[in-house]
């Protein structure tokens, strides 16, 4: 047991600095002459070579994980999926400074959707080509329902607003299964559908070309694919006249209008586009487990997403990404280290791992918002816009 | 018809703590313009402070009304203590920074006192020892408890008791002038930070009753009571009307009722539909409202974008 730990955290680090070993690495395989390396630094083709290394490394992962045990290819999957929700919410809190403190009810509604309609419970056996939309879409308006009245008061509004929104998402979810069983309350509902694409099954282990594909790794390949979609989306949306309209608005709001900006209807936008996000990743969040229920949907999980973007550096896609991984790993990491620890000085665990995690997700959001404002990676504008301060 | 007397008096009861919780954060927002997301823990910290205090005396001899105070007592220092401990380190050197900043850190505080909290206490719900006599009086079919009635006399108490202060004394004369303008008011001798620290402690002190009363009144205490209960409560400031005395207490009592009443007819008017465990909705549905139809709440002055 004591090298699983070892395996997901190189496997992690690996991902993060791919970057800065890429080079390296192309200087390896460029031969073993001196000076090999510093001519492929100003070589053109280098970041071609670094980007085909990443992208190797991103196709092997699975099945290096795989090795170490299933479990570990299922946590990527959630840290890739956490990646996607806290893209999601960036657009809302990095991008347009609103703070959403429900976000995860855009996430739950997207998994519930999928949920209703791919399982036996409605026995409604939907596409996933059409379930995924819809439930980007009514997340969406959920996230308009909401933001409409909200938007056009001040920020902090939003923030207690979307705290009890997602209380009362939970609330529904719980006591929707009386009188008409909608909800199936909080036994949950299971057996939901995998997703299908073509011919193939995510659910299933097949074998290809000499390799086995097993479900969790069939899941990985869809949530890679999504999330540089949705990276190249947020990469677009950011230089966008939309993306500068946010960034206007979260540095001055009149400023902003003075120059003919539609602060409402833009702030709305940012509001309806996060929702958005957090409903495909909850649809594939109910296909990937199979089975949803309201507890998986709590303040908790909102909190540990508001981190993971605030860690990383609010509006900065690497840093966003970057924070997300490090919060999703850093519990495995802990569940796998504290115990032991805990069991070896004291004889017995004082302090669960559960525990230590919230404490870490907490302590996150204060340590960084007094140190380091901007984020581990901050972004240029959003670093001077937090140290310079207004009153 | 009784039935709607005991909603009235159950409501009324709950409303008082709402009103006594709201107080909290209509203060610290009339200064500083801080929705202190911590402030229901502050409560939480208060009632398992008592909670300790008072299972501790329990088997004592002494009389239960001693022991109750004797609590109060003890939780009223450690949640003072809290509150300027949450000023000082979480808000205080984020006063210039952008308003999401200490928004931010609230949230990680307040996540971090329940952790805390449930490491000392412990993660299972914990019962009040029952040391008052239940005493029951009846009025109009309805019954109101000796515990009803302590909550709602020591509240009006305390309120009558804040509004002296911040109206009639030169401490509370110094609050409202930060709150109006608080540059100008340092150009008239108010020393700003010690204004807001003591903002904070007496909304702490304040909470630290309300935990109190609240753990007597359901009889339980837990590390989760206060975020929910802080959330009404800050539903209650909204409604009164943000950053005005008179509006969170009249807001807190409107809140309650509201509340008791439309968990005790739901069923009825749904057709059984919705029962009363949709009670914790209300509150929000409440806040939406208001917010759509008069930001400024029922006794604010500010206009929608400010307050």
């Amino acid at each position: 047991m004591a090298i699983a730990p070892d395996g997901a955290a190189s496997g992690a680090r690996a991902r993060a600095e791919a970057g800065a070993h890429t080079r390296a690495q192309a200087g390896a395989q460029a031969g073993a002459q001196t000076g090999a390396l510093a001519r492929l630094r100003g070589h053109r083709a280098a970041p071609w070579i670094g980007g085909a290394l990443i992208a190797l490394a991103l196709l092997l992962l699975p099945f290096a994980l795989a090795m170490v045990g299933t479990a570990w290819v299922r946590i990527t999957n959630v840290a890739l999926l956490f990646i996607l929700l806290s893209l999601g919410l960036n657009i809302v809190v990095g991008f347009a400074g609103l703070l959403d403190l429900g976000y995860i009810a855009f996430y739950a509604v997207g998994a519930y959707v999928y949920a209703l309609l791919a399982s036996p419970h409605f026995n409604l056996h939907w596409p996933v080509w059409a379930i995924l939309p819809l439930g980007a879409l009514v997340a969406c308006a959920f996230g308009v329902l909401l933001g409409a009245p909200t938007l056009k008061l001040r920020g902090d509004y939003l923030a207690i607003v979307t705290l009890g929104f997602g209380e009362i998402v939970r609330i529904f979810l719980n006591n929707l299964s009386r009188p008409v069983n909608i909800t199936n309350g909080p036994q949950g509902i299971a057996r939901i559908d995998p997703i299908r694409i073509g011919g193939i099954d995510l659910g299933t282990s097949e074998t290809w070309l000499g390799l086995t594909f097993s479900g969790p790794i069939k899941y990985y390949y869809l949530l890679l694919m999504v999330l540089l979609l949705v990276i190249v989306v947020n990469l677009r949306l950011q230089d966008s006249r939309i993306g500068r309209a946010w960034e206007a608005i979260r540095e001055d709001e009149i400023a902003a209008r003075a120059m003919g900006i539609n602060t409402t209807r833009i702030k709305l936008l940012a509001f309806a586009m996060g929702a958005s996000f957090g409903g495909i990743a909850g649809g594939m969040f109910a296909s990937m487990q199979g089975f949803v229920s309201p507890e998986s949907f709590g303040l908790t999980e909102s909190v540990m997403v508001l981190a993971m973007v605030v860690l990383g550096g609010m509006g900065n896609i690497r840093g966003v990404i970057v924070g997300a991984l490090l919060l999703s790993f850093a519990p495995e990491v802990l569940r796998y280290t504290v115990e032991p620890l805990q069991k070896l000085l004291f004889g017995k665990m004082l302090i669960e791992p559960e525990v230590i995690r919230m404490l870490l997700f907490g302590l996150a959001l204060v340590l960084v918002m007094l140190y380091r404002p901007a984020g581990l990676l901050p972004s240029e504008v959003r670093r001077r816009e937090m140290s310079e301060g207004r009153t | 018809m009784d039935i709607f007397i005991q909603q009235v008096i159950n409501g009324l009861t709950l409303g008082c703590v709402y009103a006594i919780v709201a107080l909290g954060y209509t203060m610290v927002y009339g200064i500083i313009q801080l929705i202190n997301f911590a402030h229901g823990e502050v409560v939480m910290i208060g009632a398992l402070t008592a909670f300790s205090v008072i299972t501790a005396l329990a088997k004592s001899g002494l009389p239960p009304a001693v022991i109750v105070i004797a609590g109060v007592l003890c939780a009223v220092p450690v949640c003072v203590l809290l509150g300027l401990l949450l000023d000082r380190f979480a808000y205080k050197p984020l006063r210039n920074a952008p308003r999401l900043a200490p928004l931010i850190t609230a949230i990680g505080m307040s996540i971090i006192l329940q952790h805390v909290a449930m490491l000392v206490w412990s993660r299972n719900p914990l019962a009040f020892p029952q040391i008052l006599p239940t005493i029951q009086f009846d009025i109009a079919g309805a019954t109101i408890t000796a515990v009803q009635v302590g909550i709602i006399v020591l509240s009006v108490a305390m309120m009558a008791g804040l509004s002296l202060m911040v109206y009639r004394t030169k401490l509370g004369t110094a609050m409202r002038a930060t709150s109006q303008r608080a540059d100008v008011a340092g150009l008239m001798g108010v020393d700003a930070n010690r204004v807001i620290a003591l903002t904070f402690a007496i909304g702490a002190g304040l909470a630290a009753v309300a935990g109190v009363m609240i753990g007597s009144y359901y009889g339980i205490a837990h590390y989760s009571m206060g975020s929910l209960l802080g959330l009404k409560a800050f539903c209650a400031a909204v409604l009164g009307g943000i950053g005005s005395l008179p509006g969170a207490m009249l807001g807190g009592v409107v809140l309650g009722l509201v509340e008791a009443l439309g968990a005790g007819y739901i069923g009825d008017f749904t057709n059984n539909w919705f029962g009363s465990n949709y009670q914790d909705v209300f509150a929000f549905i409440v806040l939406i409202l208001v917010l759509v139809f008069r930001p400024q709440g029922l006794m604010g002055e500010r206009s929608g974008d400010r307050a």
